[in-house]
């Protein structure tokens, strides 16, 4: 009797190991999946508030030149037509096509922007002096190298020119803050010229024109328009 | 007889000595007070009102102020200490490369006769102002920082220059620290273009001209000052950038040889704006 209980000691024991290695890995597999689904990023989660406030039903659709990097040659940008609802109101619009921009083209290996960056928040001052503030990752995502920061820079600078018109000047934050250089290597500390055509012209210089006081950055705090202080 | 006719001529010619001399006192007195009298047929001298342009005397050229020659190079191998720079995926480290891509670059030069200085020599990292002041404290000197990318075509090198838009910034006066490059963008550029030439001959792919670029470590640098940035730290090996590096080196050399003779400073004779 005492023989018989032992074995079916014995063989319950192993059904369950049996069991427990089966059911294991499946587990492990279903925390995983679980786990990325409940825990979004803080950058997406920014990036997504931020779009959901600029996007309006109400925008007319119209044709927007985004430049990423062209399929022909990796170190030069190229227009690509899309349709996009844009708003009439400067600092929205920027906002708008920025956020195309940071989405990335349908081909992601011509993305001039990573992935991860999420524009926190954009400035427009009445002399056409934009200010965007990003998440750290465009500081910490972008390839570093002169080729590809300048990339990134000239993709945002271009598509504000093309899309943008009050825009003459862009200066850009990284979370609220100047830095010396986006990922060693560009200047961050000065402005970018976005209307080209004033700049040869000598109407537009990189000379900062006011003194910018941007106020404390929060992804829900959308304003538009700042004051210019002189 | 003879002593009375020796002093009636004497007479005679003291007479004629003085009456000659009263008649060209008035052309010695005009020429004594037009000493300033243009050539004969200039203009001036059909005009007695015209300004005075040459002093009276044999008049020494003021010497020709003496053009700086171009015989410094200032090598900075970017990154280095707690900032590798670019990394690829097999564990290349740009700061790493760039030593031994400095050491070819400054060897190529100095058998050019060029005087070499660098901004580090081991793994530390200066800050860009004390990089630039290395730079800012020569005479005669042009500013190579030396980069690599983490994208790009392998095997090729771009040379970068800051933007043309930059040089807007220095509208007379004291130029500021932030903006020292302001009056070299020109020069820069011309450069740039004479680097990139070489480059173009030796590595298929690059670009036959200067880039345009916002550059940190150019901004603080009063002097020509160009970025030279090789790709890529994303090959599976380090033996293709080790092979390109004495080419590179010996196009940056013969790239600063041919820029020499443009080599005129903002402010000196024959600069161009």
């Amino acid at each position: 009797m005492s023989g018989n209980w032992r074995t079916w000691v014995v063989v319950g024991l192993g059904i369950a190991v049996v069991s427990a290695a089966i059911y294991f890995p499946i587990l492990r597999r279903r925390v995983k999946t679980a786990g990325k689904i409940a825990e979004p990023s803080e950058e997406q989660a920014r990036r997504e508030l931020t779009q959901a406030i600029t996007q309006n039903a109400s925008d007319p659709v119209v044709k927007v030149k985004m430049f990423w990097t062209s399929s022909e040659d990796e170190s030069a940008l190229a227009p690509v037509t899309i349709q996009l609802a844009l708003s009439k109101d400067a600092a929205l619009r920027a906002k708008q096509v920025i956020n195309t921009l940071l989405a990335g083209p349908v081909d992601s290996d011509l993305r001039t922007l990573p992935p991860d960056a999420a524009l926190l928040a954009f400035y427009l001052l009445p002399d056409g002096t934009a200010v965007a503030d990003f998440s750290e990752a465009l500081a910490t995502s972008t390839p570093s190298g002169i080729q590809s920061e300048q990339l990134a820079v000239d993709s945002i600078a271009r598509t504000l020119e093309a899309n943008v018109p009050p825009v003459k000047r862009l200066k850009i934050l990284i979370h609220g803050q100047e830095l010396d250089t986006l990922a060693g290597h560009v200047d961050l500390t000065q402005l970018f010229v976005v209307d080209t055509k004033a700049a040869q012209q000598g109407t537009v210089s990189l000379e900062m024109p006011v003194k910018v006081a941007v106020p404390a950055v929060s992804s829900a705090n959308v304003s538009p328009t700042l004051p210019a202080k002189r | 007889m003879r002593i009375s006719n020796g002093r009636l001529f004497f007479r005679i010619s003291l007479i004629s000595s003085a009456i000659a001399l009263l008649a060209g006192l008035p052309f010695l007195v005009s020429k004594a007070q037009s000493p300033q009298s243009a050539p004969t047929g200039s203009p001036a001298a059909q005009q007695p009102g015209a300004p005075i342009s040459t002093p009276p005397y044999p008049t020494i050229p003021p010497p020709q102020p003496q053009r700086t020659a171009l015989n410094i190079v200032v090598l900075d191998p970017a990154h280095g200490g707690t900032d590798p720079g670019a990394r690829g995926a097999q564990g290349i480290r740009e700061s790493d490369l760039l030593l031994d891509l400095t050491f070819q670059v400054r060897r190529a030069l100095e058998a050019q006769g060029f005087q070499v200085l660098q901004t580090r020599s081991g793994n530390e990292n200066p800050s860009f102002d004390d990089r630039s002041t290395l730079a800012n404290a020569q005479r005669g000197a042009v500013f190579v920082t030396l980069h690599i990318s983490s994208t790009g075509l392998p095997g090729t090198v771009r040379v970068y220059t800051m933007p043309d838009a930059f040089a807007s910034v220095a509208t007379g006066g004291v130029i500021g620290w932030d903006h020292a490059q302001a009056p070299y963008v020109t020069l820069s550029r011309r450069f740039g273009d004479a680097v990139q030439g070489q480059l173009a001959q030796r590595f298929k792919g690059s670009p036959n001209n200067s880039q345009s670029a916002s550059i940190r470590q150019l901004r603080t640098t009063a002097a020509p000052a160009i970025a030279v940035e090789l790709a890529s730290v994303s090959v599976q090996d380090r033996a293709g950038l080790d092979r390109m590096m004495p080419g590179v080196g010996d196009a940056i050399a013969r790239g600063i040889a041919d820029f020499r003779p443009s080599y005129v400073l903002p402010g000196e004779a024959g600069a161009r704006p």
